[in-house]
């Protein structure tokens, strides 16, 4: 009984081609998406865990060469012999037939804990990994190194990508660096009464650990990829969920039969959910397989973009993680589940003796409208009391959740509503008859509509995300890199030469004074800075009161970052202790994205006043011409490579990876809206068979089929415009609700929203177009029908 | 007695109190025997024909199938007793389209598990359905519809066919045609036929006609 029932409603699927398509398509592409997405996230974030575990950088301070070479191991032995815990690392690369591989020497008995490779905990002997080496490196390194070096070869995925692990004399063997080291990591607990690492190691330099802001920044970018990943999801949702629902409201006719020749209805929703089972099965290792090809085509990019904004380490290349996998099936098991719950519970609770209508005319009932507008304009009050008194994380994504869906939902009333508005002033019959027709059509594609309304919506969101970050960054590397050269001195003697000859040689010296502090219980730090025109033109304030630069200069006011304003509760005006004894009123918030801890900017001279004992050892230069005076630094007073940094070469390098970024948001923009043409395409020809009944009778009246194919273009066009107008202004709410709500919430900074027109009348024209291209076929099929199908109508045996 | 009913009542709910269609019905009807139930529109005769194949539920009284007891039923019970001791055929054919007449025909019959390949050519070729058996149903006119339907119900072996209406939607010749295979084959198999109809014609061919009035039997 069960596999006759199977059977007869798969035979459904048999004699509906395409719509079987539309259903595992629909399902596939929003679950590629979602993987696709949640892919790239996972594999970043897996890299930074592995690059953090296997290198440290980040969690020590490290010491180095003020040059970056390498240098003695003796050095290292004598600030062990002083007392100092710290541990060699030595770094190189190991040109292999398959490409490069960086080779990471450590010292497992002296190096932090956390730090040793990840495979020595058990399985590995330590004495096999002293003496005679081993290299530890994930799955994709191991290849690499297959055939090209002696050493034994421990395969270990939690290793960073492209480096191999090996103890620190196996690595001197390997780079050919006998004795030499690269840096030392220094362990946080110290003995007490040491000597100065510069009197025991005066040729190295003390590199602080970092700060967690790369990690700030890139979970904001993760944070808005995931909202991005999810909106596709949802657009996909809606194009399964509208197939399912058809597939359902067509064979209702069959399910009362199959239940009147004694199918009980519990084998029935069994059978049902059984054939949901199987296609969110193949729909899932579809979208799988997609996701995992569109991450394959995108990491590179990310990973280009992650590397370049915030230095974090990405591997290029995609690893088939079950944590993503298994998310990607369980989404379209999800997403199956909800487009087919409320077609099931109909089905559960159908009378018997109930007769099959068409879907179409059900959704297009007075009461389904209004049940609709009704539930639109819940949500949407909900969304606006979420904005007003919501606070939270949580309630951000729900904001988010009601504002899309409240959108969705109202979008038929308000199709309904503006085409009614050109029927009435509309003096021809036909386009009377045609704007009547088009609303009666409305309930039928409403569901693509509303999946082009959220890809729209999506789109315009992220532009507008994407590039206010952009012009945000810009003004803030414009602001925080406005010198061209930043240069370091070793100690307080060249520091002071270094700022005499800058003098008389720059257009203008900007010294770096600084100290670690509290500021309003906030770990901060505070600067002196010599007011000029570099900072009165560069710098942009969230908020300011007065003339800043000069209330600063005159040491009456101080500038304080966003972080330390919003998590002191203080704003411009109110009056903040900086130093002791010193409180200053706030004069301006400034944006300081992704750091975490305080900053404050007062005078050079109060400053100085404060912590005379302080000396600038850094300084911003500006220069008309930064190359000639970096070469006569080098020259005159013979400073290293490493000294001199171009921040014009870092600028462009930086503005060059957010080109890489747009690659990535434009790509996810075309995948978004082909799939919301895929729903619209698949809508329009579903509905097709249902239309030739309502068409026969206008072509049996005189118009022909061509006139009728080319008024159904007419129509996807209309509609589809007027979803882009409606989407415009929801995609913009949608990125309001991102940068200011969400990210404040995720991060306590708010980034500011720009307006892109330009952006958006490009990305209208597309909506646009794909409406067209997905309107292109069913209406040429419509101008090509043959008479006899439209005759049909007319039989009395039919 | 292949069906037994008793003292049936049954209501609708109307706008403002619920509306008796069946007011105290008591009938029988034994193996082999035709039995013809007629009515104005309105009267309650699909109604008591849907309460009697196990399709809705009764408010009161007693409906036996071949012993058995309908309110004590669930709807699994039903749908089993629906499966192997009842056939159904409909005014609206009610085939599956995405089946072909041969798939359409054995249907019933695989669902009970009752699959006699024999029975069901010969049914196919006395209902004159042999040359569509490739077809879906679309293919074909309305009264070879019906005969699918017929097809598929007389293949199951019921003991107890009800037919609402199965010559309203054909022509009078087609009617008369199906008619006498339908009677031809009930005769053959030993089963008890119920059939509502509007039509004198049909009815004075069955062995016993019931009149339903306004809920009761005349």
């Amino acid at each position: 009984m069960i596999f006759a029932s199977f059977t007869a409603l798969a035979s459904h699927w048999s004699r509906n081609r395409l719509q079987f398509l539309a259903l595992l398509l629909g399902l596939a592409l929003a679950t590629g998406l979602w993987s696709g997405v949640q892919a790239i996230n996972a594999e970043a974030r897996a890299s930074y865990d592995a690059a953090a575990a296997t290198l440290g950088e980040g969690q020590y301070d490290q010491l180095v060469t003020e040059t970056g070479d390498r240098f003695a191991q003796s050095t290292y032995i004598a600030l062990r012999r002083a007392g100092w815990q710290v541990s060699p690392v030595l770094e190189g690369e190991l040109r292999t037939d398959q490409g490069l591989v960086q080779i990471l020497g450590l010292d497992a008995l002296t190096t932090p804990g956390g730090l040793a490779p990840v495979g020595m905990d058990g399985e590995t002997d330590l004495l096999e990994f002293l003496t005679q080496g081993v290299l530890f490196a994930n799955s994709e390194t191991a290849l690499r190194l297959d055939g090209q070096v002696t050493l034994a070869i421990v395969v270990d995925d939690n290793i960073a990508p492209g480096i191999a692990v090996t103890d620190i004399g196996a690595a001197q063997r390997l780079l050919d660096a006998d004795n030499q080291l690269s840096r030392l990591i220094v362990a946080r607990a110290q003995p007490f009464g040491l000597p100065s690492i510069a009197s025991v190691a005066p040729d190295l330099v003390r590199q602080p650990a970092q700060d967690a802001g790369a990690d700030r920044l890139t979970d904001s970018f993760h944070l808005n990829l995931t909202a991005f990943g999810f909106l596709s999801f949802a657009v996909g949702i809606f194009i399964v969920h509208g197939t399912v629902s058809l597939a359902f409201e067509q064979r209702r006719g069959m399910v009362r039969t199959l239940r009147a020749v004694g199918v009980p209805l519990r084998t029935l929703i069994g059978v049902l959910i059984a054939e949901l089972v199987a296609f969110a099965l193949i729909a899932g290792l579809l979208g799988i397989a997609l996701g995992y090809v569109m991450a394959s085509v995108l990491l590179p990019n990310v990973a280009a973009t992650l590397q370049g904004l915030y230095g974090a380490q990405v591997a290029g290349s995609l690893q088939l993680r079950p944590e993503w996998w298994l998310s990607g099936m369980a989404i379209a098991f999800l997403g199956t589940g909800l487009a087919a719950a409320a077609a099931l519970w109909k089905i559960a609770h159908m009378p018997l003796l109930e007769s099959a209508r068409p879907r179409a005319w059900a959704v297009a009932s007075g009461q389904t409208a209004y049940r609709l507008g009704l539930a639109a304009s819940v949500l949407l009050s909900i969304a606006v009391a979420i904005a007003i008194w919501g606070q939270g994380l949580v309630m951000g994504f729900g904001l988010l959740a009601c504002l899309l869906l409240g959108a969705a939902l109202a979008l038929p009333v308000l199709l309904r509503g503006a085409v009614q508005l050109v029927e009435r002033h509309s003096k021809s019959v036909m386009w009377q008859w045609f704007w009547a027709d088009t609303k009666q059509q409305v309930p039928g594609l409403s569901l693509a509509l509303m999946a082009l309304l959220l890809a729209t919506a999506a789109n315009v969101g992220v532009s507008t995300m994407v590039s206010s970050f952009r012009v945000t960054f810009v003004d803030f590397l414009d602001q925080r890199l406005a010198p061209e050269l930043y240069i370091r001195a070793q100690d307080e003697v060249q520091a002071q030469a270094l700022e005499t000859y800058l003098i008389a040689n720059a257009r203008e010296v900007l010294p770096s004074l600084s100290v670690e502090t509290d500021i309003a219980g906030i770990p901060s730090d505070l600067f002196g800075v010599r007011v000029g025109p570099t900072y009165r033109e560069n710098w942009l304030f969230l908020d300011q009161s007065g003339d800043v630069w000069s209330d600063v200069a005159a040491g009456r006011a101080v500038v304080v970052s966003e972080q330390l304003a919003r998590r002191a509760g203080l704003w411009v005006d109110d009056p903040v202790t900086v130093a002791p004894g010193i409180v200053l009123p706030i004069g301006a918030v400034v944006a300081d994205y992704g750091n975490p801890r305080g900053q404050a900017v007062m005078s050079e001279t109060l400053f100085k006043q404060s912590f005379p004992d302080i000396q600038p050892m850094q300084f911003g230069v500006r220069s008309d011409d930064p190359a000639a005076l970096s070469l006569a630094l080098r020259e005159d007073l013979g400073l290293s490579d490493a000294a001199i940094i171009d921040q014009a070469a870092i600028k462009s390098f930086s503005l060059d990876v957010f080109e890489r970024t747009f690659t990535i948001t434009g790509a996810l923009n075309v995948l978004t809206l082909a799939v919301a043409a895929f729903a619209i395409l698949m809508s329009l020809l579903t509905l097709a068979a249902m239309r030739i009944p309502q068409l026969a009778p206008v072509w049996a009246l005189g118009l022909t089929r061509r006139r009728l194919g080319q008024l159904e273009m007419f129509r996807a066009v209309v509609l589809a415009f007027l979803t882009t107008v409606f989407a415009i202004p929801l995609g913009l709410l949608l990125a309001w609700v991102l940068l200011s709500y969400v990210n404040v919430e995720a991060f306590g900074w708010k980034l500011p929203m720009y307006i892109f027109p330009g952006h958006y009348a490009v990305l209208s024209m597309f909506a646009i177009l794909a409406a067209v291209l997905a309107a292109l076929w069913p209406a040429w099929n419509l101008a090509k029908t043959p008479p006899s199908l439209l005759l049909k109508v007319f039989a009395n045996d039919r | 007695m292949v069906l037994s009913i008793q003292n049936v009542t049954k209501s609708f709910p109307g706008a403002d109190e619920p509306v008796p269609v069946l007011r105290g019905i008591d009938l029988a009807l034994a193996s082999g025997e035709t039995l013809a139930l007629t009515g104005e529109s309105g009267s309650g005769k699909s109604t008591l024909l849907h309460l009697v194949g196990g399709l809705d539920s009764v408010d009161g009284g007693t409906i036996k199938v071949d012993g058995k007891d309908l309110a004590q039923m669930d709807d699994a019970a039903r749908a089993a007793m629906r499966r192997s001791d009842v056939g159904v055929v409909f005014q609206q054919f009610n085939l599956i389209p995405s089946l072909t007449v041969a798939a359409n025909i054995s249907f019933q019959a695989r669902l009970s598990g009752v699959v006699d390949e024999a029975r069901i050519a010969e049914l196919t070729e006395a209902l004159g359905l042999t040359p569509h058996i490739a077809k879906f149903p679309e293919a074909l006119s309305g009264g070879q519809q019906q005969r699918v339907a017929i097809a598929r119900t007389m293949a199951a072996k019921p003991k107890l066919i009800l037919a609402d209406e199965p010559t309203g939607n054909l022509d009078e010749a087609t009617a008369s045609d199906v008619l006498d295979q339908m009677l031809g084959l009930v005769a053959d198999t030993g089963a008890a036929l119920m059939i509502v109809t509007h039509s004198q014609i049909v009815a004075a061919r069955m062995d016993r006609q019931v009149h339903l009035r306004q809920g009761r039997l005349a």
